[in-house]
Order: structure tokens, then sequence, then C-alpha cells
């Protein structure tokens, strides 16, 4: 044990870095503060340096050529003893690491820790949360499949809508006119290199902020934050309610980081690594490429916005959402920490959780996208089918058969892009579906061009038999009420 | 006094050191950007250039076919990405449109649907007409298509270029000219 000792003396004076360490070891934190809550962000850390060595250790394997990168997948997940596990850490790690982030970001802002005098130190925080969605945006790039390379012309095509510059932005992003073997050496330098050096540079400088700082105390309602009186009041508080860092309040980081690990770990055995989906082939088109998780909200966004807004949404809103962020701490450097007396903080977070969660779990199941084989996959159900003259049975043939489906849902099941038909003659009159179907309004094209009249007929007259039992179909008020709704389709036929 | 003559000849100095530095740095920025900005200048990105989509009897009159070509501009390493897939139209006679498998809205493979005579979109929903033009959903504007011509018995086509809004040149826009309407 002694020679131990004196090999640690004989380092630390050629290294000089015992004493640094124990002054940070042994700061001092105010004892609430010592806390379950202040737990997020060393746990980030954690699993940041786990993304670091799952990272290296994928690249042993991985080839970041166009050609080879999705083999060189294949390879670690099938051929190489354990390789699909650290395939799995990375991945899971990759969606662990983003939540972490967000919910320290949300804790750090509820509990006030961005005010004087740790304005720069959310700062740098709001940029480590943008490289960590960096690092997982060009981490899927990387797992170079059909998702991948659709992702990519999503990219290109949200670049492509920047007025005048447009076109370079693509091809920087691309590293040349189209999405080839330059643009996946490009994710790939950006993913490995550029991206975590700054990450680990900024990741450093907010740790040393941290520590030169001091810890956030526990927001009290009615404590308030002042420029002038702050760093005595904090000093004070730390010495008289203050326990030092090393073990009072790591005890709590190191037990929930290995919860957090072991959590990822779990998650990679049992549901085990993502993808990689088809080859990167882009003749394969059929294909519903969709982005990873925390993408999943922009992706709902995008289909739901009017047209007009989207280009303005894409290429403003990111910027005046980050501004906002990095501002949030010289808007409100002083004052009021705590969450219970600050409403507007509160309503601003779950108003933003509410939305994200309501757009990623439509994103989920996407009922603006056509289903593209509901027409041949899923049949009429044969309820609809009972005692249907022929011509209604032919209108459900050509029904099925131009794809109606793949909109429309009847009886569960089809398209949700429009409304399910299942009860839409009471919806429409017979001359208001002949309408509709041949000049197509709102969201539904005209298919006057592609229907031929019996088609038409036949198509309609089965539409006219979609309502409820019991109850009567729609009619147009201005006719007399015992006017069949069939009266007109033998007009229908002529033209 | 003295001592005070030698800082100040000595930051003198090291202002000079700094200054060759910031010089230094700045000559080596010149090639530093300029290889960056490299994918700007490359000669696919101005012009595109044509490629045969095969022989005319590969499509069918009255129908719309799904053709691969190489990109023209291929590198070593771009594997299966320098297949690119379009949409051969063939109308009548010598009339064609050849759309770009790219949705106008954000770029997904759009699909044909012989039977409703449309394209539709996977992703967000854009759904286009026979002739490209839009039917419905978040696309702004129809299909991207391809400059193309006919040359002894081959259809050809200018490509190179990924079709997007900013595709200027050559390919995507200067396609949709020619077969605006």
């Amino acid at each position: 044990m002694r020679w131990l000792k004196s090999v640690g003396e004989w380092l630390d004076r050629r290294l000089q870095l015992g004493d640094v360490i124990r002054e940070t070891a042994l700061h001092r934190v105010p004892r609430k503060s010592a806390s379950w809550w202040y737990v997020f962000g060393s746990a980030s850390l954690t699993v940041f340096i786990l993304q670091v060595v799952t990272g290296i250790l994928l690249a042993l394997v991985y080839v970041p050529s166009a050609g080879e990168a999705w083999n060189s997948l294949q390879t670690l997940n099938q051929n190489i003893a354990l390789g699909w596990f650290i395939r799995a850490l990375h991945g899971w790690g990759s969606n662990f690491m983003v939540a972490l982030v967000l919910i320290h970001l949300v804790q750090v802002f509820l509990f006030g820790a961005y005010k004087y005098p740790r304005e720069f130190t959310w700062v740098v925080g709001v940029f480590l949360l943008l490289m960590t969605l960096g690092m997982a945006f060009t981490g899927q790039v990387l797992r170079f499949d059909q998702d991948a390379y659709w992702g990519l012309g999503i990219g290109a095509s949200i670049m492509s809508r920047t007025p005048l510059l447009g076109g370079w932005l693509v091809n920087l992003m691309l590293g040349g006119p189209i999405i080839a073997g330059a643009t996946l050496s490009r994710f790939f330098a950006l993913h490995v290199f550029v991206i975590p050096g700054m990450l680990i540079g900024l990741v450093g400088l907010h740790l040393l902020m941290v520590v030169k700082l001091g810890i956030n105390e526990w927001p009290m309602p009615g404590r308030l934050v002042r420029r002038e009186t702050y760093l005595k009041e904090y000093e004070e508080l730390t010495h008289k309610d203050g326990v030092p860092f090393v073990p009072d309040a790591i005890w709590k980081d190191l037990i929930f980081a290995a919860c957090i690990l072991l959590a990822v770990a779990v998650c990679a055995v049992v549901f085990g690594p993502f993808g990689p989906t088809g080859q990167p082939d882009p003749t394969i088109i059929q294909t519903v490429p969709k982005p990873d998780f925390f993408f999943l909200w922009l992706y709902a966004a995008l289909s739901l916005l009017p047209p007009q807004l989207e280009t303005p949404f894409l290429l403003i809103a990111p910027v005046i959402g980050i501004a906002l962020l990095l501002l949030v701490p010289f808007l409100s450097g002083q004052g009021e920490k705590s969450w219970r007396r600050r409403p507007i903080a509160v309503l601003t977070v779950l108003l933003l959780a509410v939305t994200l969660a309501t757009l990623t779990k439509l994103a989920t199941y996407t009922p603006w996208s056509p289903q593209m084989s509901a027409w041949s996959g899923a049949a009429v159900p044969a309820e609809y089918l009972q005692d249907r003259s022929p011509l209604e049975r032919q209108g459900a043939v050509v029904f099925q058969e131009k794809q109606c489906r793949n909109c429309h849902a009847l009886g569960g099941e089809g398209g949700q892009r429009g409304p399910a038909l299942d009860a839409v003659a009471t919806r429409l009159t017979e001359d208001q579906l002949i309408r509709q179907v041949l000049q197509g309004r709102g969201n539904m094209p005209a298919y006057g061009k592609n229907l031929s009249p019996p088609e038409v007929t036949a198509l309609v007259s089965f539409l006219c038999t979609l309502h409820p039992a019991g109850q009567t179909p729609a009619r147009d008020a201005s006719l007399p009420a015992e006017s069949s709704p069939k009266s007109n389709s033998a007009a229908l036929a002529g033209p | 006094m003295s001592e005070l003559n030698e800082i100040s000849r000595r930051g003198a100095l090291m202002k000079l050191g700094m200054l060759i530095n910031a010089g230094i740095v700045a000559l080596l920025g010149v090639p530093i950007v300029g290889y960056l900005l490299s994918p700007l200048r490359g000669k696919a990105a101005k012009s595109g250039a044509w490629v045969s989509l095969g022989p005319l009897s590969q499509f069918p009159e009255g129908q719309t076919r799904l053709a691969k070509f190489r990109n023209p501009f291929v590198s070593p390493s771009d594997g299966q990405t320098a297949d690119i897939p379009c949409w051969v139209r063939h109308i009548t006679g010598q009339g064609f449109q050849v759309f770009a498998v790219n949705c106008a809205h954000l770029g997904c493979p759009v699909r044909w649907f012989s039977q409703s005579g449309l394209f539709m979109c996977p992703c967000h929903g854009g759904v286009y007409y026979a002739d490209g033009s839009r039917a419905s959903g978040p696309p702004e504007r129809g299909l991207f298509t391809y400059s193309h011509r006919i040359e002894s018995d081959q259809l050809v086509i200018r490509a190179g270029e990924l079709p997007t809004l900013a595709a200027d040149a050559g390919t995507a826009e200067g396609g949709r000219k020619r077969c605006a309407g």
C-alpha cells in the first residue's frame, strides 16, 4: 500500500492535478441540491461516454462508403460476435441521450438554473442540445439504408427551399449534386469527428462552469435572484447549509447513471439494434421512409401544415426557436426561480410537450399518408355487398380497383387520408357524390378522366348504399321528399 | 527605463509573430475554403449530362413505366446510389414525359397507380395526375420532369442532379418549363 501511495505522490508532483481534483470533488453544494432532480446532466454525460465507446467499437468494422456501408452493418449484425449488441447499445444509447438532454433542459428551465450567473452555462447547454440532435440525425444517415437515403432526400428538399442559396446548400450538404458516395463520407466526418469534437469541448466547458459557479440552489418560492446580492447569498448558503459534492451529492448521480446504463443495455438486449432496413438502392421505390423517433414530430408537422406555410416554418421557425432558447437567460436573468411562481414557464413547457407528443403520436400511424396497398390488401367487407344489386356490386369492384381504399377506409380498413366512407351516403346526396368523384375537392383528386360514365354510375350507386341501417341517406332538400335518390342514375349514363 | 523598453520590444515581436501567423492562416484558409466549396464547382452541378433510358420499345404507348439509369457522374464509392429511377410516360407517338420519382414536396419516392391514373407519395400524402400535375396534398407544384429527347430510337434524358425546388440547372426546372401545361 505504501508504494502505491508513493507512486501516487510521484505522479502528482509531476501532473499537479491532485489539488484540482480534490477541489472539484469537495466543492460544496447546497444540501437541498443534492437531489434526485439534479441527476439528468450527469446521466447525459454517462450516456455520451457510452456513445463514444460503442461508436469507436462500431468504427472498427463499419465501412463509410455508400457501396459498402449497408453490407458492413449486416456483417456487424450477423457475422461478428455480439456486433448486433454493440449496434443496439449505440442505437438505444442515442435515444436515451436525446431524451436525457431534453429532460435535463426542462429541469434546468423549470428550476430557474439558467438565471444569473449561469446564463452562459445555459447557452452552452443549448448548443449541446443542438449537437445531440445533430448526432442523432447524422447517425441515422450512417445507418445507410432506405430510410437514410430518402431522409437525405428530405433534408436536401428542405435545404432547397432556402431563397437564392438553396441550390448551393443542397450541393454542400450532399457533397455534390446528388445523393452519392460523397454524401455518406461527409456525414461520417460530421458524425465521427466534427460534432463529437465540438461536443467534447463544450461538455468540458459546461462542466467547468458548473463547478466554478456552483450548482443551482433548490429554488424556493419568493427567494429572488438579484445581480447585486446573489453571489454573496449563494456563498453563505453553501457554507451554512452545504455538503461536499463527493460523496453527499454524487452517490445519487452514480446510482441514476448506473440505472440508465442498465436500461440502455436491457433495451438493447430485448429490442435489438435499429435496422438497417432495405438497402440504399434508390430504384427500390416500394418504401415508406420514416425518420427516427425524435424527428417524428417534424415529419407530422410537415404533413399537417398548410403548403404555403411550410417553407416559412422550415426556414424561419428553427431560427426563432433557437434564438428564443439562447435568449431565455437574458430575457429573465433575475427574479423568481421556483416553477411554483412561474406559471408561463410551466405552461410553455406543457404546451410544447403536448404538441410534440401529439405530433409524434400522429406520426406513428400517419393518417395523412395513403395506405399504398389497401386497394389490393383490404377487401370490401361482405356485409356491404349483401342484398346489393349487380350494379352496386359492380360499383364495389370499381371502388376497389380504382384504389379508393388507399385513402378511404371502409369497415375500419384502408387509408385515413380521406374520410371513412361507411356512412358517406348520409353526408352526400347522389349528385354531390358524382360531383366529388368527377371533379374532386379539398384533398381529393378529380377522377373525371380516369372513370368511364358507366364506372361512375356503378361507383356512385355503391356509395349510395353506404349508410347505417335505419338511417336514411342524404337527400336534396329542394326536391320533394318522396323523390328517390336513384332517379338520376339513368341520366348519368348518357353523357 | 531599460526594462520598459525591453518589454515593449518583446511585445512588438509578439505582435509581429501573431501577424505572421494570421497571414499564414489566411493564406492556408483560401485553399481550405476552396476545398470545402468544391461541391459547388463540379461540372455535374452546372449542367447535367444526357443518359439513355433504353430503346423506345420499352415504353408502350399510353403507359407509364419505371425506368432506371446510371448516374452520369458516378464515382467508385457510389455503390447502388448511382442507380436512379424515373417514371416514363409515353403519351402518344413521339410524345413523352419523364418524371423524377422524387415528390415535389420533400423528395420521397412517388408510386404510379395505373388503375386510378395517379402518382401517390407514401410520406405526406402528395398526389399527382398522370401528366405530373399536382392533384392534392402538400406539394405546391407538379412532379419534377427531366428534359428528354429521342436519339436513334433511344429515349435520352438530361440527368445528374437531385431534383429539388432549387435544381434550376437543366434538369428539373428546365423540364418543367417544357412540360408546363
